[in-house]
């Protein structure tokens, strides 16, 4: 792709290994995001999503080769300074905490960089969060859940914002409301990396799709080129 | 004279300042305690000897430099405080990704050494530190004399457990801390530097028990044991208040030195395992403690 050679991606992943103990998890990931591009990581159970997501984040115990974030490496970092730098992750157990009400677990993430959505916005986007703002947060139900922890990250500013997973679980008209959350925010010029199992929800908001096998990319398909690709997915997701 | 259940009302009231006074301390230490092992997951076993390290402190600050009761209340937290950063990030600290037993080897030496080497330099019979002369005397409650210094002890660690309870409860940084008590890898991924947060919670953890210890100083005689006296009861009141529950260790430590004290009343020979009864019939009943979440 030579429009993509002329500028630096957003994220660029090369050669991408991971070990959690002695099992390696990942064998060589390469990928790009674009700025203001919603890309997917798309692949079956245990392809190596999830982990590619937490070791752009430095959440696991070892991994080698190359994470570049606009340009500056970071996987020697450590999670805060690579938080610190632009990126943050809304994790697939999405992580809401049992002793912070709903509010409290809003402004935990620090502000990192101007240019994040303010409260005023979000409870606008969100408002099943104004009105329980006091509830514990483990008391909502799960879409809340996500919709909390999808809007915390959308606060500190953070640009590249890697969702895992935002829809496993839930109804399906929460799904739309995500969906639908997801296409605002690239609007609002984020830039997304997106893991999904649900690849007819994945093609309603991305613009490209990376598939995963045994902690490797695979191929890459244009959002445009999916109907094509039909049959060749429904190889590689076994659906 | 006035009677309470057949018992003399002043010997009541008594006791039930002496339980007071006990609780204050309790509650200061379980609390630190409390802190200390809700954010590192470690059981400080050198807490009592930090305790009594933060008297020495209070004395050799007013022997040496002349330095007051009130400035000593301050600074002493303070100096131990800066010790406990560097028990931290020199021992503790290598010990998060081993077994808890490790832990409490480190600390339960730590507390050995440090108190060795206090008897070393003082001996065993200690040094007097004298009562502070706005606190001195006695006032008339009417129905008992109470010393107010004593009184003091009761107020200052009842405010200073309000202080650490709202901190936790109710601002931003408190928050964070509970929200990395639960689930540190992902408060770090947030962007929040976790490791210098659990240094400044173990900090903060010994300093309550340097403060402690400077209340403690004008009514003990700072000596070497006077942490060690201390210690096993208050890991009964963490216990009994739930591993890790900052409302449950000031709660119970209050309520079981007034417990304390009123067994001293009514059954004197049952004073010194009564804690430790309570302790058993809480742990049957309700393993994770008073306060305590089941895991």
């Amino acid at each position: 792709m030579p429009d993509a050679m002329l500028e630096v991606p957003m994220l660029e992943v090369r050669g991408l290994n991971a070990w959690y103990g002695e099992s390696h998890i990942l064998h060589g990931v390469d990928f790009d995001v674009r700025e203001g591009e919603v890309v997917t990581l798309l692949g079956r159970n245990g392809a190596g999503k999830t982990t590619t997501m937490k070791s752009i984040m430095g959440l696991v115990p070892r991994r080698e080769g190359k994470i570049a974030f606009k340009g500056q490496e970071t996987v020697n970092l450590r999670s805060d300074m690579i938080a610190r730098a632009g990126i943050a992750l809304c994790p697939e157990e999405r992580g809401i905490f049992a002793s912070l009400s709903v509010t409290e677990n809003l402004m935990l993430p620090p502000v990192i960089a101007p240019g994040g959505l303010d409260v005023a916005t979000i409870h606008a986007l969100f408002p099943n969060l104004k009105e329980r703002a006091n509830s514990q947060g483990t008391k909502l139900s799960g879409g809340e859940q996500q919709m909390l922890a999808i809007a915390r990250i959308l606060r500190t500013g953070a640009k590249l914002l890697l969702l895992d997973e935002p829809t496993e679980g839930l109804a399906p008209v929460i799904v739309q409301q995500i969906g639908r959350t997801i296409r605002e925010i690239k609007q609002r010029g984020y830039t997304v990396l997106l893991v999904e199992q649900n690849f007819r929800f994945a093609a309603t908001v991305a613009d490209r799709h990376y598939v995963m096998e045994h902690g490797r990319v695979v191929d890459m398909i244009p959002n445009s080129e999916l109907s094509a690709n039909m049959d060749k997915l429904h190889d590689y997701l076994g659906v | 004279m006035f009677m309470i259940l057949g018992y003399p009302a002043p010997l009541m009231f008594g006791q039930l300042l002496l339980g007071l006074i006990n609780g204050a301390f309790y509650a200061l230490l379980s609390l630190g305690l409390a802190v200390i092992f809700g954010m590192l997951n470690i059981v400080n076993f050198a807490h009592g000897a930090l305790f009594m390290l933060g008297a020495f402190v209070a004395w050799g600050l007013l022997n040496f430099l002349g330095v007051n009761y009130w400035f000593a209340l301050l600074l002493a937290p303070l100096i131990v405080g800066v010790f406990g950063v560097l028990l931290e990030k020199t021992l503790i600290a290598r010990l998060y990704k081993l077994d808890h037993l490790y832990g409490l080897l480190l600390t339960f030496g730590l507390a050995l050494i440090i108190e060795g080497l206090a008897r070393n330099e003082f001996g065993s019979s200690g040094v007097p530190y004298p009562i502070p002369s706005l606190l001195q005397g006695a006032t008339n409650l009417g129905f008992m004399f109470m010393p107010i210094y004593r009184g003091w002890v009761v107020l200052a660690s009842a405010i200073m457990c309000l202080i650490t309870w709202l901190i936790i409860e109710k601002t931003s940084i408190g928050a964070t801390l509970r929200a990395a008590t639960e689930n540190a890898p992902l408060v770090q991924a947030f962007g929040i530097n976790v490791p210098r947060m659990i240094t400044l919670t173990y900090a903060g953890g010994v300093a309550l028990a340097a403060f402690a210890g400077v209340l403690a100083a004008p009514i003990y005689s700072v000596n070497p044991n006077m942490g060690a006296n201390f210690i096993i009861t208050v890991f009964a009141v963490v216990v009994i208040g739930g591993m890790g529950s900052i409302l449950g260790s000031i709660v119970t430590g209050f309520g079981l030195g007034v417990i304390e004290g009123l067994t001293k009343v009514f059954y004197p020979q049952g004073s010194s395992v009564v804690i430790f009864v309570v302790m058993v019939i809480v742990l049957l009943v309700r393993p994770a403690g008073l306060f305590g979440k089941a895991a």
